[in-house]
């Protein structure tokens, strides 16, 4: 019955795209990173779902088919996310998410005397170890966790 | 952007940093060189730092080039809100190279991004010092004849103090023997630990600065513990004698040990110890002068060691 209820909640989706394996205290920052905030397609966001592998996150956007680009915005956050493009209910492409080298003007720096909080400019972080999730600012040096991070 | 900035000592490849203790040593053993002659500097300093200031414009001078700039932003059009990058760029159209100092890290990095000029970064906030790092190397390198195989004991604000960090990154390429002195508040970040880590760099944790310490030390490189850095008072006043250098406390070490500091000093070092021949921190400073003619001439695209074979 449960099982039911949960697959009630992330109903099958006709056409667009679905990310799945969001790790929950990630999901928000995904909605954000993703600019599905102002979205004007369904959107079903689902969290704390129990998977084969413990809770998660689902995002399913309707009518859209994101590009691997953008998707790849993500990994910062949800490095195991698996992406799902859907063609009249069949999955027509599995993607999974690529961290960048760099990361560009996503990420806002934690450290409050680092020149890019202080001047109009672009943020700029490596990743220095992709599995810890940590990033280092271009700039002053400061390493932050993705997980933490404020995303811009 | 220019490719002969100098942001960060961990830019530079051994051979590089090599290069421009070779440099330095020319500078040193030939003064007088007129070689900038028509040349101008420029020497923004949005914090004051009346050493690093003076170094760098007497190394200017001296090699005869013109020096312009500030020493303190409230008197420029920062203080009235122009960005980093527009100072930059105005200041780019009248000189050959730019020397920054600022308390924003990063700002040298940045300002790279902003101009074809070369920068030379003279201190972010608690960032990069190179110029520092290079005279220190400099000065390692004249009193003990090698960098390599070297027993270095760092004393007293491991975890603020940027020399002694950019110390650690520019000693990995010379299988360096550090000893880390400290109390628990000021000990060596995790980060620069696990550098040492990565890079095969010996090293061992104390919180006493003992006679073993001490004896078995080619290089003690002492720090100013910063009472501002103290959250308790009380555990200031606890621990600032505590890795205070006093010269009865060399009287068993090594015979080539030097004691280095990039000053300015309060109570770490006593006047006690600045006429024993082991001191070496005044003329490590000096060894400043040097090491920044060095680093101007590289961030203009000369090389002294070519210059004279021509």
């Amino acid at each position: 019955m449960a099982n039911n209820k949960s697959s009630l909640a992330v109903a099958a989706l006709r056409n667009g795209t679905v990310i799945d394996h969001i790790p929950t205290n990630a999901l928000f920052k995904v909605v954000k990173l993703l600019d599905l905030e102002t979205s004007e397609n369904q959107l079903t966001i689902g969290n704390n779902l129990v998977g084969a592998s413990g809770k998660k996150g689902i995002i399913k956007v309707a009518d859209v088919f994101l590009h691997q680009d953008v998707l790849n915005r993500i990994a910062i956050i949800a490095p195991d996310a698996v992406v799902n493009i859907i063609k009249e209910y069949e999955v027509v492409e599995k993607l999974k998410v690529v961290l960048p080298d760099s990361i560009i003007g996503l990420v806002k720096c934690d450290n409050p005397k680092c020149i890019c909080n202080n001047e109009p400019m672009v943020t700029r972080f490596h990743v220095v170890d992709m599995q810890r999730g940590l990033l280092r600012c271009y700039y002053c040096n400061h390493t932050v966790n993705t997980i933490n991070a404020t995303i811009l | 952007m220019n490719p002969h900035s100098l942001v960060s000592i961990a830019d530079l490849t051994k051979e590089q940093i090599l290069h421009i203790l070779d440099q330095t040593r020319y500078f040193e053993d030939h003064q007088g060189l007129k070689i900038l002659d028509g040349k101008v500097v420029a020497t923004l300093f949005f914090e004051p730092s009346t050493r690093t200031r003076l170094s760098f414009e007497t190394a200017a001078n001296r090699l005869g080039a013109r020096v312009i700039g500030f020493s303190d932003a409230n008197t420029t059009s920062s203080s009235k809100g122009e960005t980093l990058k527009d100072t930059i760029k105005m200041v780019s159209n009248y000189v050959d190279v730019i020397v920054m100092r600022h308390y924003l890290e990063g700002a040298a990095r940045y300002a790279t991004e902003v101009t074809d000029i070369p920068i030379i970064n003279a201190g972010d906030g608690s960032n990069q010092h190179p110029s520092q790092t290079i005279l220190d190397l400099y000065s390692i390198l004249k009193t003990q004849g090698r960098l390599e195989d070297l027993t270095i004991s760092l004393v007293g604000d491991l975890k603020y103090g940027r020399t002694v960090h950019s110390l650690i990154m520019a000693m990995k390429y010379f299988n360096p023997n550090f000893n880390f002195v400290a109390c628990d508040e000021l000990r060596m970040p995790e980060e620069y630990k696990q550098f040492c880590v990565q890079n095969g760099i010996k090293f061992t944790e104390h919180k006493d600065f003992s006679a073993d310490v001490i004896n078995s030390s080619d290089i003690i490189y002492m720090t100013r513990v910063q009472k501002e850095r103290f959250s308790d008072i009380v555990e200031y006043d606890r621990v600032k004698d505590l890795y205070s250098l006093r010269n009865s406390m060399l009287v068993n070490s090594r015979e080539n040990l030097r004691i280095l500091h990039p000053l300015p000093r309060v109570n770490e070092i006593n006047c006690d110890v600045d006429d024993n021949p082991k001191a070496y921190y005044f003329q490590q400073a000096r060894n400043g002068l040097f090491a920044r003619q060095a680093i101007i001439c590289n961030a203009l695209g000369i090389d002294i060691l070519d210059y004279n074979n021509r």
